[in-house]
């Protein structure tokens, strides 16, 4: 049955118009989580305010189990979900940078659009870097185009590296995600500021 | 002025987050993403300005040759609905204001400045990660993909090892 693209149950022009209407909901959830907030994304990395951390953590496990669960009930074929390929070196290297621009910044791309929406300035100068980072990787493509392919290793599973199924290591990350939500309390309270506050129900 | 309304419960949020991101996966057979669609409107704009550059230089000749017009792609449209589904909410919960948010102890042409160079690391670091905080860390985990557990850890680790130098900012 699913993906609906793939098995043509859906037209290429219907599938764009269910991404808007999904990027709606991605959009409104992150706004109504505080993403568009820079000093609350920045929050994590100090303590003061770790949403993120348990907004994305519960993201990543809720839609990795729905995945397992409608490859159980028959509802998805697993095999035409795009994995991302692995580049080794420039998985590492993009991360890094993408971690420096984190902090500097206090936005991640998805969540400067969020932000920018309501009308954060900061966020919209951030939009422009966006812009003015890509088209420099373009730019200087031939430059970084070796480190950018190198050390290919198709797309691999962390389950296949670790020898596990994918249940168990599903299993895993929930565990440990566990763990990260009780620090995460844990520091909201140690780390708390006078000039903040983390404002949720 | 009213205050604004309340965040959300953030598990309840992340639950939200991670059903959109199977609705992602079942009608479309991919995940979230956010850069990806910069990097059309990129692409889309250079090829407009640039004809002739587009065909000579190597990136745009890649991407080219692998996609249809650039404006055409689903990350275009999902992030047309994110602006749309961010100012919805923000409407709703009372927070659209024009505001440079910052620290306490910064200056507000700092924190763009700031801003500016932190968008510059992270389109650049996107494209070389092949995705951000999105479509490789996000989706990537989801999947289950190695790759995606790789530029996470790199992504908060850094951003982690960095958060000293970077107090001034936000403390």
């Amino acid at each position: 049955m699913g993906p609906l693209i793939v098995n043509e149950i859906i037209s290429p022009n219907t599938n764009f118009l269910i991404a808007f209407f999904i990027g709606i909901a991605f959009g409104f959830i992150l706004e109504q989580n505080g993403f568009s907030s820079s000093r609350r994304l920045a929050g994590m990395f100090y303590g003061y305010d770790t949403t993120v951390l348990k907004v994305f953590f519960t993201a990543a496990i809720t839609g990795g189990l729905a995945l397992l669960f409608m490859s159980l009930f028959g509802w998805i074929d697993l095999s035409y979900i795009y994995i991302n390929p692995t580049f080794l070196w420039s998985a590492i290297g993009g991360g890094v940078i993408m971690g420096a621009g984190f902090i500097m910044g206090g936005y991640c791309p998805g969540t400067s659009f969020c932000a920018a929406a309501i009308g954060k300035i900061d966020a919209l100068a951030f939009i422009g870097g966006i812009f003015i980072g890509i088209f420099a990787f373009a730019e200087g493509y031939p430059l970084w185009e070796s480190f950018y392919k190198a050390e290919f290793m198709g797309s691999p599973l962390l389950s296949d590296w670790l020898g596990l199924s994918r249940g168990v290591l599903m299993l895993l990350i929930i565990l440990v995600a566990l763990a990260m939500f009780w620090v995460g309390e844990w520091a909201e309270k140690k780390f708390a500021r006078k000039d903040y506050t983390i404002n949720q129900r | 002025m009213n205050e604004p309304k309340k965040y959300m419960n953030p598990y309840l949020g992340g639950v939200l987050l991670g059903l959109v991101l199977a609705v992602a996966f079942w009608v479309s057979g991919r995940g979230l993403g956010a850069s990806g669609a910069a990097k059309s409107v990129i692409v889309a704009g250079v090829e407009t300005v640039a004809p002739s550059h587009a065909e000579n230089a190597l990136f745009y000749q890649e991407y080219g040759s692998t996609h249809e017009h650039p404006l055409k792609s689903w990350l275009v449209f999902e992030m047309l609905g994110v602006l749309v589904g961010g100012f919805l909410s923000g409407a709703l919960a009372g927070r659209l204001h024009f505001k440079v948010e910052r620290g306490p102890n910064v200056s507000s042409r700092i924190r763009v400045i700031f801003a500016v160079i932190g968008g510059i690391f992270f389109g650049f670091g996107a494209q070389l990660g092949r995705g951000c905080t999105s479509g490789s860390a996000l989706t990537g985990m989801s999947v289950l993909s190695a790759g995606g557990f790789i530029t996470m850890a790199a992504i908060f680790g850094t951003a982690f090892a960095l958060a000293w130098f970077a107090r001034k900012l936000w403390l």
